[in-house]
């Protein structure tokens, strides 16, 4: 089992330690709940040093990672990112991604703790002749996230990052003495950033940002809140929502394949899929009743068994059973109604819009 | 550290005897771990329940678990106000969120249930 550099500041936070992807990390300190909320209406820091860090490098960089992921980086700018799933020829997802332009031939892609090794390979073996190296082990990562985020990282940083966009990265930034690159990106819903630095400087930063948000409200966060967080925003956690077989085209992930770039890995099958349509969609739902549908649990839709819940909690923001699941086509409208099995009782639910929760201020964009 | 006027399981249930019958709950330990519950399910007076079977499901937003029976019987009891208010298993664990009173049917099993000091250890172990 794996520490993060940060595992002493864990256990004096109070953090209690689960094992997570091979790591051993905080799922909670304060409580979920009160974790959950204080994200939503102040500040939050995770640790997510356990994510990994490949980097793609050389003249033929660009046409590397156009070839492994399914969105299109020709746009990007130095300084700039995006989101996109990494495909197998199948159409399947191999792992979900962030991608950084990190210099003119070089690209970062921050890819998810469990699939970091497979991921790896694949990428190695499909981006010849560019140059791939793993970084992880010498990258820490802190997400800070809520709306007094930006006050926060303003306090420690010095610097103004009101003109730093979604996805936007910059480098060259301080903590504590501490060099760090800062992206505006998180897993949570609400305004935040990313905040890398070398592994073993985590601490500092770590000390830095909680001394700096506590007039602010900011208080650590563990795995079982960003689970909830991400959950409400309606995004994907690879392994339950997304995995190899299942495709962007079923997952509400359309918006990152780009068709209109050249050849890519899994293109002639997501286009079948696009051509053909798909047999099945995932969705969001409510639940009524206070039983919880969790993942594994039973959907069935019009009497029929339908598909399986993919992740269910109970949302702290919205105090009522949400989750996701896929479904056959005809049962993806808004409204369907379905039934949920939960300890062997049917749940009533119904398809709701993705996402379940949506920030009322969007990040100033100046 | 636990009240020592009960017994306990290894699935962190309580077990209170009141002449034949036993009122049941969790323990501050498990609903500390548990953190946030939200729902609890609890069987309809008159059920049969089976010593170290599932009688309920309790969930908190992290997870679900089961409920199992300290002792056989049939319950006589349940707890309407911890179905309706189910935060209330964070705040009074050892009070006012008992969950159900069973009529026990085979006394000896009392016997079988760990007292304060084996429980506590036992959640010693527990704790990291």
């Amino acid at each position: 089992m794996r520490r993060t550099s940060l595992y002493e500041a864990h256990r004096a936070a109070g953090g209690r330690m689960v094992p997570f992807a091979g790591w051993e990390m905080p799922v909670q300190y304060a409580g979920l709940v009160e974790e959950h909320l204080a994200v939503r209406t102040r500040a939050g820091l995770f640790d997510v040093s356990h994510m990994g860090e490949i980097l793609v490098e050389g003249p033929h960089a660009l046409a590397a990672v156009q070839r492994l992921i399914t969105n299109d980086a020709r746009p990007l700018a130095v300084g700039q990112g995006l989101y996109s799933p990494m495909c197998s020829p199948a159409g399947g997802v191999i792992d979900d991604l962030t991608l950084f332009r990190t210099a003119e031939q070089e690209y970062l892609l921050i890819v998810n703790a469990g699939t970091r090794a497979k991921d790896l390979a694949w990428i190695q073996e499909h981006a010849a002749p560019a140059m791939v190296r793993d970084i992880s082990d010498g990258v820490a990562l802190l997400a800070l996230q809520g709306p007094r985020a930006e006050a926060v990282l303003a306090a420690v940083s010095g610097a103004s990052l009101a003109g730093l966009r979604p996805f936007g990265r910059l480098d060259g930034l301080a903590a504590q003495g501490v060099p760090v690159a800062v992206t505006r990106t998180g897993y949570t819903g609400e305004d935040g950033f990313e905040i890398a630095s070398a592994w073993d400087h985590a601490p500092r930063v770590w000390e830095a940002l909680v001394e700096a948000g506590r007039p602010h409200g900011l208080i650590p966060v563990g795995l079982g809140a960003r689970d909830t967080l991400r959950l409400e925003a309606g995004m994907m956690l690879y392994g339950q929502d997304i995995d190899e077989t299942t495709s962007p085209l079923e997952a509400p992930l359309a918006w990152t394949v780009k068709f209109d770039k050249e050849e890519f890995i899994g293109r002639p099958a997501l286009e079948h899929q696009r051509t053909g349509g798909v047999a099945r969609r995932l969705v969001g739902f409510e639940a009524y009743g206070r039983a919880i549908p969790r993942h594994g649990c039973e959907i069935r839709a019009g009497g029929d068994r339908a598909g399986g819940v993919t992740s269910g909690t109970f949302s702290p923001s919205l105090r009522r059973p949400i989750g996701m699941g896929y479904v056959p086509r005809e049962a993806a409208a808004r409204g369907t109604g379905l039934e949920i099995t939960v300890r062997g009782s049917p749940v009533p639910a119904r398809v709701v819009r993705l996402p379940f929760y949506r920030r009322t201020q969007e990040p100033r964009r100046d | 550290m636990f009240p020592t006027d009960r017994k306990y399981t290894r699935d962190h249930e309580w077990a209170k005897r009141e002449n034949g019958r036993v009122r049941i709950g969790i323990t501050a330990f498990a609903a500390e771990r548990l953190s946030d519950i939200v729902f609890v399910e609890l069987p309809n007076v008159g059920a049969e329940v089976r010593a170290g079977q599932a009688f309920g499901a309790i969930e908190s937003v992290k997870a679900a678990s089961d409920l199992y029976a300290p002792v056989s019987g049939r319950v006589v009891e349940v707890n309407q106000a911890v179905v309706d208010g189910p935060e209330t298993i964070n705040q009074d664990p050892h009070g006012a969120a008992w969950m159900v009173v069973i009529e026990m049917s085979a006394p000896d099993e009392w016997e079988q249930l760990l007292d304060a000091e084996a429980y506590g250890a036992l959640v010693g172990a527990e704790q990291t």
